[in-house]
């Protein structure tokens, strides 16, 4: 079988794994002289013959030497792990001493201890710092605090003008209850009808509006419409005397990009007018039911309409970017006029938002802009909803 | 403690592995070598592990045959360890001031480099050895390291016959030469 081997020559060049193996198993029977000496003498002829196989005894030799110094060491160690057990066992061999081990460890970690020596010191300085800092702070929040109580003063003192106006006008507000929300709303009819956003009447179970000499109405919501964001109150109460005129009408056609409007709002108790310019045709994100705006907005102008210079309505403030300054949106007033075939769609309706007509012409063109604004203000509401 | 003229005797059983001499140097030495590390910003663990590379150091000489202790056992060890700690010293950039010497010491520079080389050839065969895994690194160190019979390895593994053992056993010594001398050719 051995002296296959030589005439397996050509195959043996071919490399096949067996053969490998095969030679593998006749190189080392050959070292540890495990062949029968006609075996042997075959072999080593095939050493001389093959210069592959000679290289791999060589190779073979050495990686059996190093395998067994390996092992020898091996157990050498294991040998000497067993000693130093059984001599620590013992007590021969210390294992640990320990006022030297204090000591040793205090030598080793000297430098450690150093370094973190001094970080504790940096700590100790950064802290006592920072406690100094933030205690400063404190004292700059106690001028300020002065100051919000003068703040609270003013506020007050409005209060009291407003209580005055309270006693004269009575709240329809419900007893206890604290505004959830609030907002603008405009009359589109001088029937009592309201348009204002939808967020700001969402999820409240009675709405009062409220002009701005303080007179508060009931109102209830007609339409709501979350993804326009537009609802439409209607005013429910007998104090409120129909205004027949609506001095503004409501802009069919889109947006026209740089043209001026002012708005009209509640951010406070107070109406508050306010400038811009139309930015951008459509708005947050691309939405084409609103546009962008350029004017100062703050909350509490929600459902505020937008005037253009001739007293058409032009959209409804709805929302403003966060982290951008005097990014505001409004939603388009056409959208109003889609709100309302809704409505009329539903015959569930009564008669009169049925043969409500939007009104379309303003009479406020030409005029100049405190005239305009004169005619306006009654028509504008603070919307709360509580 | 042994008299120089032991010493040799001492060096011949370590030679032949003779497990009684071997503790009696371990004995005998240990707690030099321990005061040395530990006093030099070491631990027990690092003591333990210098002192035991040193016997390795003196093991393989004792084997190689042609070592010839030319001073006292003692003076061989520690400067031995003491070659041996500060490398590690300085391998680990630990601070430290200068380690005295307590013993006299020889100069072992030439003899450590060549335990050096045969450490590094070892830790190829380790790790050669833990790439192979089981059953063939078992399978090996059962055959060229614990020196069984076949048939007896056979036995412990299961195999139906001694033959097919051998096989296996060929198989797995191609692998590990092929992973040893793998990182040859990386050097």
């Amino acid at each position: 079988m051995r002296s296959t081997r030589t005439n397996n020559r050509n195959t043996k060049t071919n490399n096949t794994v067996m053969q490998d193996l095969q030679l593998l198993e006749n190189v080392e029977r050959y070292l540890r002289k495990e062949m029968t000496s006609d075996e042997a003498l075959a072999f080593e002829q095939l050493r001389k013959d093959d210069p592959e196989v000679d290289q791999m005894v060589v190779e073979h030799t050495l990686f059996l030497e190093q395998l067994s110094v390996y092992g020898e060491r091996k157990l050498f160690k294991s040998e000497l792990n067993e000693i130093h057990n059984r001599l620590s066992g013992q007590g021969l061999v210390h294992k640990t001493p320990a006022p030297g081990k204090v000591v040793s460890i205090f030598k080793r970690y000297k430098r450690v201890t150093a370094v973190a020596a001094s970080i504790a010191g940096i700590t100790t300085l950064l802290i006592a710092g920072m406690t100094m800092y933030y205690s400063r702070k404190v004292n700059t929040a106690e001028i300020e605090q002065l100051r919000r109580e003068f703040k609270q003063e003013v506020a007050k003192r409005t209060n009291e003008v407003y209580n005055k106006v309270k006693d004269r006008f009575p709240t329809k507000a419900p007893e206890n209850a604290l505004p959830i929300s609030g907002g603008t709303g405009f009359l589109i009819d001088g029937k009592g009808y309201l348009v204002t956003n939808a967020h700001v009447v969402k999820g409240s179970k009675s709405v009062i509006i409220q002009n701005n000499k303080g007179q508060q109405f009931r109102a209830s919501i007609v339409y709501e419409n979350e993804l326009t964001d537009i609802a439409i109150l209607k005013v429910e109460d007998n104090d409120f005397k129909n205004n027949p005129v609506v001095p503004y009408n409501i802009r069919k056609s889109g947006p026209e990009l740089g043209e001026s409007l002012f708005t009209l709002g509640f951010p406070r108790e107070e109406i508050v007018y306010n400038e811009g310019y139309m930015s951008a045709k459509t708005g947050f994100n691309g939405d084409t039911l609103s546009c962008q705006i350029g004017v100062a907005a703050n909350p509490g102008n929600s459902g505020g309409p937008v005037f253009n210079k001739n007293g058409e309505v032009i959209g409804i403030i709805n929302t403003r970017q966060v982290q951008a300054q005097g990014v505001v949106f409004a939603i388009n007033s056409k959208n109003i006029y889609a709100a309302l075939q809704e409505i009329r769609k539903d015959k569930s309706n009564d008669t009169s938002i049925q043969s409500m007509k939007l009104p379309t012409a303003s009479v406020l063109k030409g005029l100049d802009r405190v005239q305009q604004i004169r005619r306006i203000e009654d028509c504008v509401f603070m919307v709360k909803s509580y | 403690m042994k008299l120089a003229l032991n010493e040799k005797a001492q060096l011949e059983g370590l030679a032949k592995n003779d497990k009684e001499i071997i503790e009696s140097i371990y004995a005998s030495h240990y707690n030099m070598v321990q005061s040395l590390v530990v006093n030099n910003s070491g631990s027990y663990d690092d003591a333990r592990d210098i002192f035991q590379e040193t016997m390795i150091v003196l093991y393989e000489k004792a084997r190689s045959g042609s070592f010839e202790l030319n001073c006292q056992l003692k003076t061989y060890i520690y400067s031995v360890s003491r070659r041996l700690w500060l490398k590690k010293l300085n391998q680990s950039q630990r601070y430290v001031s200068d380690i005295g010497n307590i013993f006299d010491t020889v100069p072992v520079d030439e003899q450590l480099e060549q335990h050096d080389q045969q450490n590094n050839d070892f830790s190829m065969m380790e790790k050669a050895m833990s790439g192979l895994g089981e059953p063939c690194k078992t399978l090996l160190e059962a055959f060229y390291i614990q020196k069984r019979s076949m048939t007896d390895i056979a036995g412990q593994f299961g195999y139906t016959n001694a033959d097919n053992a051998k096989n296996q056993k060929y198989k797995c010594l191609a692998r590990l030469r092929k992973l040893f001398f793998a990182q040859y050719k990386n050097k």
